[in-house]
This record gives structure tokens, sequence and C-alpha cells, in this order.
């Protein structure tokens, strides 16, 4: 059969790239495919994400196709970009703002109801791709919530934060969220906990740079724990608190010390602090380093030699699980919780503590696969200061330490809220 | 002070899913060695309740995996990972000849899936845990364009990223109206796909079903900017068949790369209607209408077939052994014989397979709701089709499409003419 016109066009066929799962949870890798290339040449994947604050981040990766021309990111090699050698995830984990982006910034995400999109595009060879246009690209979601859980914003005069349920008649073991010194209200953690199958509170316990008039109270956080313990949907006897940075004072003091918070099974900790009131005295002991970024682990150790602003640990009796980074420039994390691990030995403690020190990270060890933060803006509570911190760790390294901290918590919480009966308060 | 036993946990991996991928269903924390029910409930846009169920055993480890344990009896039975989609069937006391279709493909169908103590009957009981899980016909950034102006009615649908890509215009059958999930899933596979609408449920006397339509869907999606105009296929069922075999056999503006047809038609060209060979419907012992010797009677009539000869492209017919609605194994047995290119021909007949081959993982319809045209009456006609091994035909039969698809539309590398 003849058309009346003839067109000839030479049309080379066009790439397929596929993300697998095309929508994930946050905490689950994915597999990027790209086929129908020619073979045994060059390409660079790319991600983009345009975050809730209006940045850029980006990673990429330079690939060559095989003889089926085909890439497959989950088997094949990186030979360069922001991440190399053999890693599935790098497209996630090695991103970082676009150049020209604003300095200190940390990629979180504040409204957990929606996903984070990640456009993965492909490009020819490895030059720079920017001014060129992909050969073909695919939209993936990440997100933080699962189907069917539930968020309920709680802000009250007397209880601010956000409760995650999970769908099912329930009841579940529960968890406190605290987060640490930037203060305001983070939600990400306790959505992926609930999606996970926990009742989880994200507490907001002081807004953003402003520490110094917060109610840092036992009241508010006994407060707390008690809405969590007797929701309906919560097994009162299996609950549990994590908490980073700051939070992790403040937990520890609450254990040791507080009546109320005796039924609490575990906590996990990520990074030390041993004060039972804020004190800024040792400020002078502040450092930056080459690009004007304040570490402040120094403080931390200085302040380790005062017995009396320290927590009584040896007062903990409950499964506590100790993580930190090696690499931590804004505490001395470690230091901190070798001097935990010698006071509760001493208190014949030491079988409920789990410790673990992953060599080159930093201090803010997210759940995985979220960008590494070296350095990050922080407002000083006292001076009312924007400064940037510098939290270290090595991208790399602190990347698998949030992906391998993340599997161990999620394990060690099962343990103690999910398997096993239900302990009595001793 | 209490001593709670372990709660059970229930996942669904992955949580959001594709419709034409499957998941992995795993309870742990259980007693061990003990029965267990697993069910899947779906609320349907037409207010009916779908469900399956599977009988299981934990190990000893107090675990059950839907993906690697086998049902001991329920909807389905046997090592069956997505049993709990393809079994679903409307519950007990639901409305006769329903068929499971999303008209609203821009949200996701919810599947709550639940573990029950125990494979006795649950109803009444209460569940020891529940998920949902979302399964989706269109992937993250996929376009919808709704058309429907006076000339075309349809909806377009257009993969994310720079383009341009192959395109499918997707024909439906004899229930007519506007079905989008089958090309909003192929859009998620890398076509730009246009589901055409080209005669409302019930209304096919008075459709145009004249050549000019077909070809100007055909034209909008070949000259639309993301669409690379010599890789444009088309993919049909049941009625969708004669019009597309009718176009590509006599029409000069419809030049496809490829044709894809399902539960295949080839008597009654369009412009012609079906008259004297109604009497040939039969009933079945539910009172079911068997349409099939329908079709045998109009195969004897060379006049009323379409000359498939003159078809020049890669053509794909995919049928069910046990069609009851058609007799799409016998014309696709006539077809290849007047085509005589048996070059560009691929053929699958799936045994015990009915009329409405689906994408994976939809539920079986052996029966359905059908509204007669010529005269308004409402009856339910019989497909056909053993619930397992139509459910696996749907499995393979889509999965040969995409890739039939996918070698005639991407991984060509010719210039067309």
């Amino acid at each position: 059969m003849l058309q009346g016109l003839i067109k000839i066009s030479h049309i080379s066929p066009p790439p397929i790239l596929s993300v697998r799962p095309s929508r994930a949870l946050v905490d689950e890798a994915f597999e990027v495919l790209v086929e129908n290339l020619a073979p045994v040449s060059p390409f660079t994947l790319r991600s983009l994400h345009h975050s809730e604050d209006g940045d850029d981040w980006e990673a990429y990766g330079h690939y060559f196709s095989d003889h089926s021309g085909r890439v497959s990111v989950s088997e094949d090699l990186s030979f360069g970009g922001t991440y190399s050698g053999m890693e599935p995830m790098g497209l996630i984990w090695s991103m970082r703002p676009v150049p020209g982006s604003r300095t200190g910034l940390r990629l979180r995400k504040k409204d957990v109801t929606t996903p984070m999109l990640i456009t993965v595009s492909l490009y020819n060879g490895h030059e720079d791709f920017r001014g060129n246009s992909p050969l073909v690209s695919m939209v993936t979601e990440r997100w933080y919530m699962g189907p069917g859980i539930q968020r309920i914003e709680i802000s009250d005069e007397e209880l601010r934060g956000g409760l995650f349920v999970p769908p099912g008649p329930g009841p579940f073991p529960g968890i406190l969220d605290l987060w640490g010194g930037g203060g305001g209200l983070l939600e990400y953690r306790s959505a992926l906990l609930a999606s996970r199958g926990y009742v989880c509170l994200a507490l907001e316990y002081f807004k953003t740079g402003q520490m110094k008039s917060t109610d840092m109270s036992f009241e508010y956080f006994e407060k707390a724990y008690r809405v969590l313990k007797d929701h309906p949907q919560v097994i009162p006897d299996r609950v549990g608190i994590i908490s980073l940075c700051l939070g992790t004072i403040v937990t520890l003091s609450l254990v040791a010390e507080s009546s109320d918070i005796t039924h609490s099974q575990v906590g996990r900790w990520e990074r030390w602090e041993h004060w039972e009131r804020l004190s800024f005295s040792m400020f002078n002991k502040i450092r930056v380093d080459e690009n004007n970024h304040q570490i402040w682990r120094d403080v931390g150790l200085a302040l380790l030699k005062e017995p009396s602003m320290k927590v009584d640990v040896a007062k903990i009796n409950c499964p506590l699980m100790l993580v930190n980074g090696c690499d931590d420039q804004n505490w001395c994390s470690v230091e901190t919780a070798d001097d935990i691990s010698k006071t509760m030995d001493a208190a014949g403690k030491g079988h409920l503590l789990t410790r673990l020190d992953y060599p080159d990270t930093g201090h803010l060890i997210e759940p995985p696969f979220s960008p590494h933060c070296v350095a990050g803006n922080f407002m000083v509570y006292s001076s009312n200061e924007k400064v940037i911190q510098r939290y270290g760790g090595k991208t790399k390294p602190h990347s698998d330490a949030q992906d391998d901290s993340w599997r161990k918590i999620l394990s060690f919480l099962r343990r103690h809220l999910y398997s096993e009966r239900a302990k009595l308060s001793t």
C-alpha cells in the first residue's frame, strides 16, 4: 500500500527510562534502568528536585551503556559525578544544591502529606549537561507517609506536634519523636515510622531560634508522653522514644528522672549531651573551620568534665540504643557515648546498652538516602545570629551510615516494641 | 500494668504500585503454624464492594508470605502472589453482572488488606491488622488531556520528559463510552496514548462509525508535537478490532507501525449494522446471553468481512479459547488464512480464557451487564473463561503486548514510507 506523499524520516529509536517503583517510601530503594541506547556509549543520569524552600538539588553519575544498549544504575558502575562506583541510590543520597544556590542549605520536607518529586533525566556524554536537552526523563515520587496513614495536628495551648496513626484496627506501639537544636516541628521521621507500624508523635518544644523562651520543663514532655500512651490506638506498655541532638538531653533526663516516664521500653539517641539545664557559658569553646563554619564539639568536651551538669544515666532502666558519627563536628557524641557507657557499666546496666559508632559520619544522621548535610544554617538562640554550623562526615560513609543505622533502629524498635512481651516497670 | 501479646505486622510492598506491577504481602510476628486468612477489600467507584481471600498457615517463625506460601483455599488457592487482586469478586449480596473498571484514572484504586484469625468465615469478625495499598493506572508525571470538542471525544495521555514518543490509538469495544485505564497504563510505559470514545454506552446505532472520525483521531495523534509520526500503533478489543482492521486495510490515511487486536471480530465492517444474525444468540443456564454463534454465522458471509489481505504492518492477535461472547479464535483462523502474510502475524490463543482480556490482575468478569443497542435492553452477556487461567492470560498477554509494542514502536530502526 503506497501513500500519495512519500515521507522518509530516519528517527533513531528513542531511549526508554524507567524508575521502579515509581512511587516509593523514602527509605525504600529504587531501580533506574535505561534501554534502547547506542551500545557502549557514554551517558549521564541526573536527578533533580525542586525543594519546598525553592532551591534546586541535583545528583548525577556518568555511565557507559552495555552492548545491549542498556544502563542499569542498580548494577552498573558510575565513573564519576556526584557519586562514583556501584551505587544504586547514588542519585538520591549524593544530591546537593545546584551551583549558584544559597549556602548552608538542608533538605528537609515540611509537608509530609505530599511526596518529594524527583525528575531523573538522561543526557548524552559525560561533559557538562547544563544547557543541553535530556534525551529522556521520568518523574518519581518519594513519600514519607504510606497509604492510609492518618496525620493529626496537635496545636492547643498545652501541646504542639503532629501525630501519625497507621491504618487498621490497632492498637499499635507508640513512639515519641524529639528533634534537636534547630527547633520547630519536623514530622518526616514520624511519618516514616508510622508507615512502619507505629503511632508516632513528633513534638515541637521550641520554635526555631527561640530556645531560650522555651518550656523545657518536665511537665511539657510528661504531658506529651501521656497523651501518646493514653491514645486509644496506642498499646500503653509499648511506647518508646527516639531523639536526636538536643532531644537526647531531654530524653535522657526524662527517662532518668521522671516518674511518669517509666514505661518507656526503648530509647535511641544520636549525639549525647549531659545537661540538666542549658548553660551558655561554654560558648567560648566554639571554633571555626576554613570556611568560617562553626565547630561546636569542643563545647561538649568541656561540659563533659563538669559532673554537676550531667544526667544521671545510671538511673535508666530500659534498653538504650546510641547512634553516633565519629566525625561529628557539632558535638563530641562519641566521647559522650563513652561517658554514658562507663556510667551505666558501673551501675550494672551495661546489658541495656546498644551502641553504633559510624566512621566518617557527621552529626545529622537522617533517614536513608537523605542528602548529606556537611554544614548548615543555624539560628543561635542566645544572640539571634545566623551562622553556619559544621556537622561533619564524608558524604559516602555518612550516607551508608544513614542507611545502616535506620535498618538497625527499625529492628531495635521492632524487637522491643513489637516482638517481646511487654515488660513490667521496675 | 498489662502484659499484651505482640501485635502482628503486615506490610505490602510496594505500598503504591502501578496496576500491572506485582506486590509482596508479608505478615510477621504471628503465632507459629497457626491458621490465618488474608483478605483484600476494594470499594469501587460504582459503590460495590469487591473482595478476595486466601487461607494460610504461618511458619515456625510466625510469618506468612503471600509471595512464597500456599493458599489452602478461599477465592484462590495454591502459590499465588497476586491472588488477592486477580481473584477479587463482588461480596455476597452484591448486584449482578458487575465489571470492575476504573473511570477516574487520576486517582488510585485503594485496596485494604486485612488479616484474620483462622480459616472460618471472617465476616463479622475484627481483623487483627490491616494495611492500605494504592494501585495506580497513571504513573507520576503523566499528563492527562481531555479531548471533547465537536469533532473528537477521548482522553490523551502524555508521558513526562522531552519526548517525542511513539503513539498508540486505543479502541475499546461494544460496551461503548470512554475507557481510559489502558491508555493511562500504556502512557506509564512510555507511549502517548489516545483513548477514543466513538459511541456512548447503548447508543451504537446513532454512532458516527465512519472512517473520517477515526482518521481524524489517528491524525490528531500522529501530528501531536509529542508524538513521533512514523511510530504510531493501534491497540483494540472486541468491536474495536473490526474498526481497526477495516481502517488499516482500507484507509490510506491510517498506516500504523503495528496493530494489536484482542478478542477479534472481523465481520461487520463499520457502516453496516447487525441484523438477522441476532437470532443466533443463545442463553446459558443462568439466562446469560452467549453471542459467539452470531460471529460464526457472520464468518460464512464473505461480503461482511474485512479484507485483511490488504494489511501490511505487524499484527498481533490475542484471543481466549473460551470466549463465549464472540468466536474470536475462529475469527483469528480466518484472518490468518485471508491475510496470507504469516511473517507479519503474531497470534496468541489462551486456553480457558474468556472475552475480556484486560490488563494484569484485573478481576475476571465471566459475565457482565450489557446494554443492547438495537433494543435498549439490558442483558447479562457471558464472556467465558475460568478465573485462574484467564488471569494468567491477562498477565502473560500484557507482557507480550508490551514487548510487541516496544519492538515495533521503540526498537526498530527504520524509515517509514
